[in-house]
């Protein structure tokens, strides 16, 4: 017995430093985008700022100031939610009929979902851009549009596995009292699925908030640009990159979402592990 | 149920579908018939037949981005799983601070794919600098290992969470019994704990195999395909394809790569699903 919680010491302190490794890159980047200007180069990258390096905020302040960092925070919030809105009702909803209806119709859309969600995105990149072009879905409000298509296959293919699960005797009892389908999904399902829609939300929010390429492509670059966007835009377009203000923008985007998984990890947790079983 | 059902089909179905049609379905096919095209937009295609596929095949840039896929997903499928593996089975010991270490591991999965790429990219740089070794923009194995890397910090964590539900799934009364018939550890491992999670083994097999066979961010942003395209992924080809180069023959060679691209995913992952499900014991 003794042995045993000797080692589990030796792998707690093992652990304990892989565990520091692994956050370093972020503290990195932290400690470097609070140095002046002139002290951040390669060979002092490793050291923590000095009084003599110490910038403050100042290049926090830059890069919010910095022309487009704002609308760029409002573009990928606004387009993260709209869409997972979207994605979540419309799935969810669509995800109930082809369970609870059997039939081809069901079959094949059930299909077709699950194959989309193999195919890769550079299948579809200039097509997909052409005809948001054409129908005039190329902008951050409707963009959403998009999303839920291109979006649709994993959230179905997920709300499919756990309607499953939920009893139809429930549904039936509903119905027999008055409810229309419609009353039925909203006063009935939609709460049995509620622990499902955290899951999927959480998954489809990371992806719409993180993606690069799709709106790249879809969107107007001049007018409007989503964080990824910008910090592309950023090191792509200046002859020099001035490393602080670069460094404080990337902060700026990890910090939010470091403080949202904190709040919410025993959600994002549970809903990659549910994600994982269904998928 | 089902007939009172039927009749709602528009309000159920059609949002979802409509926009699956537009967001996948149409595009796809478009795809697919561009693919055999000669165009610079949708309206002034022109058939051309299978030339697109020819000039793909002997694309040597295409090639060597294959190989290169291919030389990165094998590791990174190897190594994310591994270690991932190993991370649960530590993490389901009862150790104190369990739950830290797993917050802690999963946090950079949730860091996008082209953040990812300049954070490392910095730090990358960095360490060569200081040991006077060429910089990523003029370095291969180090933008090769770099990738390596770099998935390795985003994905493990994911695979970590995975394992770990998995492997709470197993009874524990099926290790007791095997402890007590004179198991033990690695037996408990090989013979129970492995084939047990075979299912989670197969699901983060799958994830791994596809995100690592089509990246793109992390590749634009930690390498961009530098030093002249060397470490150039597919996605990342097919890309410069389509928007580096102009030209009305380049977008029909990108769309016949994107479809090469898009079977040879369906078929990879057809195979590694068909060989790890055949493996799984039912509980």
């Amino acid at each position: 017995m003794k042995k045993r919680k000797s080692s589990g010491l030796v792998w707690t302190i093992i652990l304990t430093i892989a565990a520091l490794l692994w956050v370093y890159p972020i503290f990195m980047i932290l400690f470097n985008s609070l140095k002046k200007e002139s002290a951040i180069n390669t060979a002092s990258a490793f050291s923590l700022p000095v009084p003599d390096t110490f910038a403050g905020f100042e290049n926090y302040i830059n890069a919010i100031g910095s022309k487009g960092f704002l609308s760029s925070l409002t573009f990928s919030l606004f387009i993260t939610l709209t869409s997972v809105a979207a994605i979540l009702i419309c799935c969810s909803m669509c995800a109930w009929y082809i369970t609870r209806v059997n039939g081809k119709l069901s079959q094949i859309l059930y299909y077709l979902f699950v194959f989309s969600m193999v195919v890769p995105f550079q299948m579809v990149m200039f097509t997909l851009s052409q005809t948001a072009d054409r129908l005039k879905l190329n902008t951050p409000w409707n963009i959403w549009v998009i999303y839920l298509g291109f979006g649709a296959g994993l959230a179905v293919f997920m709300f499919c596995g756990f309607v499953k699960s939920i009893p139809v005797e429930v549904e039936e009892a509903a119905m027999i009292d008055g409810c229309n389908p419609l009353q039925t999904f909203f006063l009935i399902d939609i709460h049995i699925l509620k622990p499902t829609m955290i899951s999927v939300g959480i998954l489809e929010a990371m992806w719409v908030w993180n993606d690069y390429l799709l709106p790249t492509l879809v969107l107007d670059i001049k007018k409007y640009k989503t964080i990824p966007m910008l910090i592309q835009y950023f090191r792509g377009s200046y002859g020099k990159v001035e490393m602080g203000p670069m460094m404080a923008s990337i902060m700026l985007t990890v910090i939010p979402i470091i403080i949202v998984y904190l709040a919410g990890q025993k959600y994002i947790i549970k809903g990659v592990a549910a994600g994982a079983v269904k998928g | 149920m089902e007939k009172a059902l039927k009749r709602y089909a528009p309000i159920f179905v059609l949002p979802t579908f409509l926009a699956f049609v537009i967001g996948f379905i149409l595009p796809f096919l478009q795809g697919l018939y561009l693919s055999f095209c000669k165009f610079t937009t949708v309206e002034n295609a022109q058939w051309v037949g299978i030339s697109n596929y020819i000039a793909a095949i002997k694309d040597t840039s295409f090639t060597d981005s294959f190989t290169f896929t291919l030389m990165f997903t094998v590791v990174s499928i190897l190594a994310i799983n591994v270690i991932a593996f190993a991370l649960a089975l530590l993490l389901t010991q009862k150790l104190a601070g369990t739950n830290i270490f797993r917050t802690i591991f999963f946090m950079p999965n949730l860091i996008g794919g082209i953040v990812l790429g300049y954070i490392w990219q910095i730090l990358i740089n960095c360490i060569l600098s200081i040991t006077a070794q060429p910089l990523l923009a003029l370095n291969k194995p180090a933008g090769y290992w770099g990738l390596i890397i770099l998935m390795c910090w985003q994905q493990i964590g994911y695979m970590m969470i995975i394992y770990i539900a998995g492997l709470q799934n197993v009874p524990e009364d099926l290790i007791e019994a095997a402890f007590i018939d004179g198991a033990g550890k690695w037996d408990a491992l090989w013979r129970i704990k492995i084939p047990m999670v075979m299912s989670s083994i197969t699901i983060c097999v799958f994830l791994t195999l596809t995100n690592s066979f089509k990246l793109f961010d992390q590749n634009l942003a930690l390498t961009g395909g530098d030093p002249n395209h060397t470490t150039e992924m597919l996605a990342l080809n097919i890309f410069q394809t389509f928007y580096a180069r102009s030209g009305m023959q380049w977008k029909g060679y990108g769309q016949a790569k994107a479809v090469i691209f898009c079977a040879l995913v369906i078929l990879i992952s057809m195979l590694q699903l068909r060989a790890t499900r055949s493996r799984e014991v039912q509980q």
